[in-house]
């Protein structure tokens, strides 16, 4: 204890404290930002990796670098992990058609054997979210939890019902009916476009399912009460009121009021 | 006259038992008199007529289904875990009086149909109700002796709105929630008292647990007990009024020109209502109306997108989203005397709704200062033949629009693919530019078919039939209305602007003049309706166009 008390007015003191303070901090951040790499299982082959080194440079290369880089038109790919690739490709997304607010479904460019290379190349890269297993997609976890931490962490953008919502200047949070229980969950983890990354420390990967669950359950569903409107709430409705239900109204009123003549 | 005669008239007696059971009744409460008066009474036939009573009927609907309702519905805000047989909500904490409306959608048999009967039946309601006032506004039929008839509509329509968002509050999901943290939030934003009503409200910080309560008695109880009143003493000032009419040959402002309501009428009106109660039950069996099974409980925390009132409070909504939070670097939130003024929520949440409803209230007597008219008018003015009154009404509901489009900015930005930010900046100009150029427009247009009514009075209709006569000359031959179409055509005022008149003590006073300055604008452009005279011209000189028009008064119309 005295030879400690003695250094601590040393010189260099202050500059073994910062480095002691920066490694701890660092060394905590390393360890809880690896939950989310807790289970890389999907296996790649040094061959897909290659091979989609090949793809890569053909079709990606032009905004996102030579080796992933990124240049001013793309983001560097360096550590976005393979869930990344497989939902960007995988929904279409990605390659982009054109710059704009955001890059929207369409169809799939690449087949799944060039999308899994793709995502081989990218994760061999750096480390990053892994595709998920196929035992938090499966949907049968607890749907009446999943409904609140959908409504807790995903309605405000994309709508109680998952029929999505606006966001600024011209991006969206599109619906979510349709999307496979994968692409949800690496939609989760890879925070695509302008979502925000909902890691396992966050949203633990049992809660991820709770929320496919629900998904795929009230997809499932249906509308109770007929046909659902776009299932968009208010304004829907009173557009529906307005124009069909006063339209078979004033058509029934003009003809109650025409002679016959 | 003895005392003593006996009444020797020979007494009626019904040859059947129904008969006489009637005969007893009417004997004992002249229900023959009160048939005869009613049955004779005439109501002129037209569609445009038929608002109020698809206003009445939703309400009657709104009654019944309503009360089948109030049967499963539980008012409680005491927490409980949802057991219904909905699974995606199964164990999940939340309200009874969430959880009870959940078992009416879900495990009362025919209850959904029911609720979503009620709810479509409250949006047409309210629809019905404003475009009867629209119609009463844009045909004049609020001017004397009617115009507190008009009051008493707005105070329906104010009504129907609050029965509305008190039902609208009820379910206590997500949604209606939502709609309840704005209120409490507008109500907070009303500077010194704001805090202290929102506390008397929600009885202690929102949203405690008597909110849902409180609002049911007004939903149940207050609202309707009040529309009821409403609604008798508009129907019995119809009594009192007549119907109104359109203008056409034979009618005028001492006759009604329509049928009688017994039997014809009757039977229309009767069947009417069971087609408004057909169009919602189908309605309410094909499509969903407010699934509180996806907006899950209320918690203060999460907002879904696509959040919105009913439609009848859209147009506060959209007037909240279109208000900046500050203007350059001048914050809109002021902090004065250590007080916080929240103008960003104060002044859109109230002064358009402010305007629009004193605008409403106020209007006949605008109109009544302005022109001087103190006459009695049962003929209603085709809206053209009011050009300003009627750009007036256009200007008013155009900017009624652009609020309550603001109100789906968000639908609009998602579903046409444009910004968001993009949406309200335009919204916000037409906010302000939107009802100056639905003025013009509607003036114009109201002007242009005046005077195209005025053409066709005079040389009839276009036949579309070329002749060459024999001098080489090509004309087009046009068709001599009828009378009776003719009449429609010219049968209507046209005021010309009143000038200033001295008063009692033979001054002009500066209320005057300024009136006189509103009538000039209220009427100087105008186009008066052919005359005998310029319609005898016209038929005697043939072809000589220019002779007749220069009976058109004034400025504008200049061909």
């Amino acid at each position: 204890m005295k030879a400690l008390s003695q250094k601590r007015r040393h010189p260099l003191a202050a500059i073994a404290l910062l480095l002691m303070g920066l490694l701890v901090t660092g060394g905590l951040y390393a360890v809880a930002t690896t939950v989310n790499q807790a289970k890389a299982t999907t296996t790649f082959s040094a061959n897909d990796a290659e091979e989609g080194g090949k793809l890569f440079e053909s079709n990606c290369a032009t905004c996102h670098g030579m080796g992933a880089s990124g240049t001013q038109d793309g983001p560097s790919l360096v550590g976005v992990g393979a869930a990344a690739v497989d939902f960007q490709v995988g929904t279409g997304r990605m390659p982009m058609q054109m710059n704009g607010p955001q890059a929207p479904k369409k169809p799939v460019q690449f087949n799944d054997e060039q999308t899994h290379q793709l995502a081989a190349y990218v994760a061999s890269l750096g480390p990053g979210p892994s595709i998920p297993e196929a035992n938090v997609l499966d949907g049968q976890g607890d749907a009446a939890k999943g409904g609140e931490l959908f409504r807790v962490n995903c309605a405000m953008c994309h709508n109680a019902a998952a029929a999505g919502g606006a966001l600024t200047r011209g991006k969206f949070a599109p619906a979510l009916s349709g999307v496979s229980s994968k692409h949800i969950y690496e939609a989760m983890v890879t925070g695509p476009q302008n979502m925000p990354v909902f890691n396992d420390a966050n949203l633990s990967p049992e809660g991820k399912r709770d929320i496919i669950t629900f998904l795929k359950q009230i997809e499932a569903n249906g509308s109770p009460g007929g046909a659902d409107l776009g299932s968009l709430g208010p304004v829907s409705e009173g557009l529906f009121v307005w124009i069909a239900g006063l339209g078979v109204i004033i058509a029934f009123t003009i003809w109650l009021t025409s002679r016959t003549s | 006259m003895s005392a003593t005669s006996t009444p020797s008239a020979p007494t009626f007696v019904a040859k059947t038992k129904g008969g006489r059971i009637t005969n007893f009744v009417d004997e004992r409460v002249g229900g023959s008199g009160i048939l005869r008066e009613f049955g004779r009474k005439v109501f002129p036939d037209h569609w445009s007529f038929m608002f109020g009573e698809v206003a009445l009927y939703s309400f009657v609907i709104l009654l019944l289904s309503g009360t089948f309702l109030t049967f499963f519905f539980d008012p409680s805000m005491a927490e409980t875990h949802y057991q219904g047989s909905y699974t995606p909500l199964k164990n999940v904490e939340m309200s009874v009086a969430y959880s009870s409306s959940l078992d009416i959608s879900f495990d009362v048999r025919g209850g959904l149909f029911m609720r979503q009967v009620h709810h479509w039946s409250a949006l047409l309601f309210v629809a019905s109700v404003s475009v009867h006032m629209l119609r009463v506004f844009f045909t004049g039929a609020f001017r004397k002796p009617r115009e507190m008839n008009w009051v008493v509509g707005g105070v329906l329509l104010i009504l129907s709105m609050a029965a509305g968002f008190t039902g609208y509050s009820l379910p206590d999901d997500l949604l209606s929630g939502n709609g309840l943290r704005i209120i409490d939030g507008v109500i907070k934003s009303i500077p010194v008292v704001g805090t202290y009503i929102s506390f008397f409200l929600f009885g202690g910080e929102f949203p405690g647990t008597v909110i849902i309560g409180r609002l049911y008695m007004l939903h149940i109880l207050l609202v309707p007990a009040l529309i009821l009143l409403m609604i008798v003493l508009h129907l019995f000032m119809v009594v009192v009024h007549k119907h109104t009419q359109y203008p056409g040959p034979g009618r005028n402002d001492g006759n009604v020109v329509g049928y009688p309501l017994g039997p014809v009428y009757a039977a229309k009106a009767g069947g009417f209502f069971f087609i408004v109660f057909g169009v919602v039950a189908l309605m309410a069996g094909f499509f969903t109306i407010n699934p509180i099974w996806n907006y899950g409980p209320y918690d203060p925390s999460p907002v879904s997108a696509g959040t919105q009132p009913d439609w009848y409070i859209g147009f506060v909504d959209g007037a909240l989203r279109l208000m900046p939070g500050t203007i350059g670097n001048w914050s809109v939130e002021q902090v004065w005397f250590g007080q916080v003024f929240t103008f960003n929520v104060l002044l859109p949440a109230l002064v358009p709704a402010g305007i629009i409803f004193t605008v409403l209230f106020t209007y006949p007597w605008i109109e009544r200062w302005i022109t001087k008219d103190n006459r009695e008018h049962h003929v209603l003015d085709r809206p053209r033949n009011a050009p300003t009154r009627t750009a007036i009404g256009m200007a008013g509901f155009v900017w009624y629009c652009v609020m309550w489009a603001a109100a789906g900015s968000d639908l609009i930005a998602t579903h046409f693919h444009v910004s968001l930010n993009d949406v309200t900046y335009w919204l916000r100009a037409l906010f302000f530019v939107g009802p100056v150029i639905a003025f013009i427009v509607t003036k114009r247009v109201a002007l242009a078919l005046q005077r195209k009514d005025r053409e066709i009075a005079l040389h009839g209709r276009e036949t579309g039939r070329i002749v060459r006569l024999p001098h080489g000359e090509f004309i087009e031959v046009h068709a001599p209305l009828d009378e009776y179409k003719r009449y429609k055509l010219v049968g209507f005022e046209s005021p010309s602007p009143l000038p200033a008149e001295p008063n009692a003590h033979g001054v002009v006073d500066k209320k005057e003049k300024r009136r006189a300055l509103f009538s000039m604008w209220f009427f100087e452009d105008r186009v008066a309706p052919a005359t005998p005279a310029e319609l005898a011209a016209a038929h005697g000189h043939h072809g000589e166009h220019e002779a007749i028009e220069s009976g058109e008064s004034q400025k504008t119309l200049s061909h």
